[in-house]
């Protein structure tokens, strides 16, 4: 039976009637258009699908819509909501600076893991950084360069006080 | 390029999952009601175990009961001797909690290295134990701190809770509602990771407690168990030399590719060792 869902998504509100079986990342990329979320596995390993649950970084390949109702999400979209010509939020831009991407496939997961990063551990050492994307796989860089971008952009969000949409609530 | 029609298509996952019907529990009454009328029905908690298994078609079920609007059932609370993690907290809250952190470090430690860190922002401790993965960390702590399983329906000690693979004490139904671990005077947890999913090939959590000196293996067996030779051995010594000969017995220990019951009952001493050093340190 459709369950009727009302959240945000990237600031804006959305209420949609969903399967129960529907899963987030299908509903982000299929019925809202946010293709920048990527899906990579089957199995819940890989991050190429991580996006901010209220703040948090979660997987959203294994969440169904339902278990979102109510919530603040925040894709890779929303970061720079202006779009071209817009500003990069911080993180991006470091990403782009290090040359923090190849194929770009993992890009938008290892974006909002590196967020996800910044704020739980402020200015964080690259040991701690190559831990904390335990949950992301890459296939091009060989993470050296990804690492680097992660440490760029944690220390321009430190500086900028850089929030993302899911804390200020899209204001 | 079209994709054959023989092959599930990609971009239609939702296709793999069988159907269910969802429903938001407002109580542990209404959940266990709901669970009991409907053919078959699980809980649901971070989803972080079933979601993936519904996805892959190893599970199906009828209906899932979401615990996820239940108030009470998520926090840590530290009264004197005992902490009190409630079924609903996240492996990130656990792992962050600054009182916790004081009361048992090596619990707070042992979440910090499950998984990854958008998987700790959702799955749950009270998810883990129903589910006794072999593999799983959290079974180590809760059998080697000698903790207590509350339910909707009693307490059970942990050194009765682990049955088998995969099997509890709980009964259909019953709900975890708190995990309640005594202090102990020092702990620690040693894990040897799956380098890919992380979870652990073998942990070990060797505790001294009030009661004495636990040595408890996650990893090695069809589910968690003590190890009483090295318990005894640390009773009287409690340093990394005491546990050093000691073996387990490989005959039933788990055996995939990756790694041998031999490699696993290894692994044992090796992280006992580890363990008892980091907890005497
Ligand atoms: C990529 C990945 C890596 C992982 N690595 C590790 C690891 O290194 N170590 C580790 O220990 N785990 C690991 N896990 C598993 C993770 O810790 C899960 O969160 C946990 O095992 C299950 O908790 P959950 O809240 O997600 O439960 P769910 O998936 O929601 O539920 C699991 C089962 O428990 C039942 N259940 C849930 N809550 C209750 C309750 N309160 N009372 C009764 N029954 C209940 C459900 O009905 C279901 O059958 C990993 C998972 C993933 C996806
Ligand atoms: S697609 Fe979500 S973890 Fe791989
Ligand atoms: S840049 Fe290609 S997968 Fe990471």
């Amino acid at each position: 039976m459709a369950i009727n869902v009302s959240l945000s998504v990237n600031g804006q509100a959305v209420s949609r009637d969903v399967q129960p079986n529907r899963l987030l990342v299908d509903f982000l990329r299929e019925e809202l258009g946010l293709t920048g979320t990527h899906v990579g596995c089957d199995t819940s390993q890989c991050g190429a699908c991580t996006i901010h649950l209220d703040g948090l970084p979660v997987k959203s390949c294994t969440m169904l819509v339902v278990q979102a109702d109510g919530a603040r999400i925040t894709t890779i979209e929303g970061l720079a909501p202006d779009g071209d010509g817009g500003d990069l939020h911080p993180m991006q831009e470091a990403f782009r600076q290090n040359h923090g991407l190849q194929c770009g496939f993992c890009t938008p997961g290892m974006v909002m893991a590196g967020i996800g990063i910044a704020q739980r551990h402020g200015l964080p050492s690259n040991d701690v950084i190559r831990a904390e994307l335990d949950g992301n796989f890459c296939r091009c860089t060989g993470y050296h360069n990804i690492v680097k971008s992660i440490a760029a952009g944690a220390k321009a969000m430190a500086m900028t006080g850089a929030k993302t949409v899911a804390e200020t609530g899209g204001e | 390029m079209d994709i054959p029609a023989r092959l599930p298509d990609p971009r239609k996952r939702e296709k793999k999952m069988y159907r269910f019907e969802y429903h938001k529990a407002t109580s542990l009454e209404d959940a266990a009601s709901k669970r009991s009328t409907a053919d078959d029905a699980t809980y649901l908690a971070g989803g972080m175990t079933l979601i993936p298994t519904l996805k892959q078609r190893l599970a199906s079920h009828s209906d899932l009961i979401d615990l996820a609007g239940i108030d009470g059932l998520a926090g840590i609370s530290v009264d004197g001797a005992v902490v009190t993690i409630g079924a609903m907290t996240c492996h990130a809250e656990v792992a962050a909690s600054a009182a916790l952190r004081d009361a048992i470090p090596a619990l707070a430690d042992l979440a910090g290295l499950i998984a990854d860190p958008a998987v700790r922002n959702r799955g749950t401790i009270g998810g883990s134990l129903a589910n006794s993965d072999p593999a799983a960390d959290y079974p180590a702590a809760v059998l080697g701190l000698g903790a207590t399983i509350v339910t909707d329906k009693r307490e059970i000690a942990a050194d009765d809770y682990f049955l088998d693979l995969f099997e509890t004490a709980l009964e259909e139904g019953e709900i975890i509602t708190a995990i309640k671990f005594p202090v102990p005077k020092r702990a620690a947890y040693e894990k040897f990771p799956n380098p890919a999913s992380r979870y652990a090939i073998v942990g070990v959590f060797v505790a001294e407690t009030e009661g004495g000196v636990r040595v408890a293996v996650t990893g090695a067996g069809p589910c968690a168990f003590r190890v009483s030779d090295m318990e005894a051995a640390l009773a009287g010594n409690f340093a990394p030399d005491a546990v050093a000969g000691i073996t387990v017995s490989a005959d039933d220990l788990n055996q995939d590719l990756h790694a041998s019951a031999a490699y696993r009952a290894s692994l044992v001493t090796t992280m006992a060792k580890r363990a008892v050093a980091k907890a005497a340190g």
